[in-house]
């Protein structure tokens, strides 16, 4: 799954030769905004479990934990050179040491993160508004999901859509990630009355309503180290 | 809620180093979290690969062997197996007539699996995948499906048997899907299991309550119940079963009354009785029991009850024999 045509993101080529002035978010950098989520998942990773014993099994934040940390551990040992690499790094860690549909859909989230731009060295903020799209396509893909289920994808399309809204006004990356927290905080809220229809919540029926999706919650931790590693 | 591990992280690791000394005919690769049958791949053979979360344990591990699984990969605590693990352990049981995945159909156990298969098949190595989807507590209309319970074992074995008679992969498939079109379950819970990572049990009951409709992860039910006497559970979760699928007096039924983890074999009994005389009295035959914990919620005090339609050719695999772990008949 490459980027997906007619978003902002799209006119930038492979996602770093971006317009004058813009800036560049080297790898690097996008290895420190996923340190940051590890070190938030770690911080959270009993609230995580504890919103998914409401609805799920309780063990999100366990799971999440673990493979974000073997995701970072292979990130300092083999630094990635490329957006490509990056993403297949946490990729491919995440599904061997996450598990369940979390592990599967993280995973092809950065997979195809990453390989919207594979042999760029860093992302504009358009770039990575188009990277963000076609990870959110692919967590589509396998997860036949729709936002509204009570997801992660209640965080994650909002995000996108705000990326994309943002990109068109503004080349400015720390504008345009609040915009994509906003996003994600109202995308998160919503999760809270809504019947899970997808994933192991739903099994409760309207149960799970009164309770916020704990994968929406991971998805909003994401966002929030996007905002304060990225922007630099 | 005490524990008797180690650690939290190392559970499952630990659990199945001692399966491994405990069961030398089987091949267990710790570190890549797969269990496989001594003698895999057997040349000519539809390879029969299972997998899915730990905690339910004799599930699946315990299947492994001569007439049911060639191999079983064990995930995290209620966790589905990785892409990567299926994959290796499919390699692993491939004997040239394809592999047959067995998968329960929850949520993350289904992508992984098809993300599996997708690998696997990119490799050249024919796979099938049939889903159980068993459990009447959910509709399988606003959910994410039928989750697969009970079924599943009966899927293990039957499936198993006719590999082991050579079968070829797309009979070997038919054959699972009809086992699950004619197999429905549900469970009730007396108490919630603990997850060893969360410490505190998923959910709290009072004393004379009961969860009916329970999954097998300490998810909650359906709904709550006053705690009743053994022969008005049996009657709750059979017409509930029978309900979903109607059966006509004379027809061949298999009762297989699964403990959850905590539930002593002696009560067990006392449910199939009464599941026994409930048959009766509609007139069906109780052809074949199977009563024991044999897929358990960790340690969840609770039954569930598994009706199977039988017909000839499935009674006669089921009779098969097998040589597991946990499920031993017959001279294989």
């Amino acid at each position: 799954m490459g980027r997906t045509g007619g978003h902002p993101g799209s006119h930038l080529g492979d996602g770093v030769t971006g317009r004058q002035g813009e800036q560049l978010v080297p790898v690097p950098r996008l290895v420190g905004w996923f340190a940051g989520f590890t070190r938030d998942v770690a911080l959270h990773a009993d609230e995580l479990s504890a919103l998914d014993g409401a609805i799920g099994d309780a063990d999100h934040g366990t799971n999440l934990n673990r493979g974000c940390r073997e995701a970072l551990r292979t990130l300092h040992a083999e630094p990635p050179r490329t957006v490509g690499d990056f993403g297949r790094t946490v990729g491919m860690q995440l599904l061997a040491h996450v598990g369940g549909a979390s592990g599967v859909l993280y995973g092809s989230f950065f997979l195809d993160f990453g390989a919207s731009a594979p042999g760029a060295q860093g992302l504009t903020p358009r770039g990575f508004a188009a990277a963000w799209h076609a990870g959110v396509a692919a967590v589509v893909a396998r997860g036949r999901a729709e936002v509204g289920d009570k997801t992660m994808l209640d965080v994650l399309a909002p995000v996108r859509d705000a990326l994309d809204t943002a990109a068109w006004h503004t080349v400015d990356l720390g504008g345009m990630l609040k915009a994509a927290l906003d996003a994600a905080e109202q995308g998160l809220e919503a999760t809270v009355p809504l019947v899970a229809r997808k994933g192991r919540a739903s099994y409760i029926g309207p149960r799970s309503a009164g309770h916020q999706d704990p994968g929406a919650r991971s998805s909003w931790l994401l966002v929030r180290a996007a905002t304060t590693t990225l922007a630099g | 809620m005490k524990k008797l591990i180690n650690s939290p992280e190392t559970v499952v690791a630990d659990s199945l180093r001692g399966l491994a000394i405990a069961h030398r005919e089987l091949s267990v690769d710790v570190g890549k979290r797969v269990v496989v049958r001594g003698d895999a791949p057997v040349p000519g053979k539809v390879g029969i690969l299972s997998g899915g979360g730990s905690g339910h344990e004799p599930l699946h591990v315990g299947y492994v062997g001569r007439g049911m699984l060639d191999a079983a990969c064990p995930g995290e605590i209620f966790t589905s197996p990785s892409p990567q693990q299926i994959l290796e352990a499919t390699r692993r049981v491939d004997g040239g007539r394809g592999v047959l995945h067995i998968v329960k159909n929850y949520t993350g156990d289904v992508m992984n699996f098809e993300m599996a298969g997708d690998l696997a098949r990119a490799r050249g190595i024919e796979v099938r995948a049939v889903t159980v989807g068993d459990d009447v507590a959910n509709d399988g209309l606003t959910t994410a499906g039928r989750r697969g319970v009970g079924a599943t074992v009966l899927v293990e074995k039957i499936c198993g048997a006719a590999a082991e008679r050579r079968w070829p992969l797309a009979r070997v498939a038919d054959l699972g899907n009809r086992v699950i079109a004619n197999a429905r379950s549900m469970g009730i819970a007396l108490t919630s299991c603990t997850v060893p990572s969360a410490r505190r049990p998923t959910f709290t009951l009072g004393e004379d309550e009961m969860e009916v409709g329970i999954g097998m992860h300490g998810e909650t039910g359906r709904f709550r119940h006053k705690l009743v006497p053994a022969r008005e559970v049996a009657a709750i979760l059979l017409d509930r079963v029978l309900a979903d699928m109607p059966l006509e007096p004379g027809e061949q039924v298999l009762a297989f009354v699964n403990g959850m983890g905590a539930t002593p074999l002696m009560e067990l009994y006392i449910v199939l009785d009464e599941v026994a005389r409930l048959l009766d009295a509609r007139g069906l035959t109780l052809q074949r029991t199977l009563t024991g914990t044999y897929m358990a919620a960790l340690d969840m005090a609770g039954c569930s009850l598994t009706v199977l339609r039988l017909d000839e050719e499935m009674t006669s695999l089921w009779d098969a024999p097998v040589a597991t772990p946990a499920l031993t008949w017959g001279t294989v």
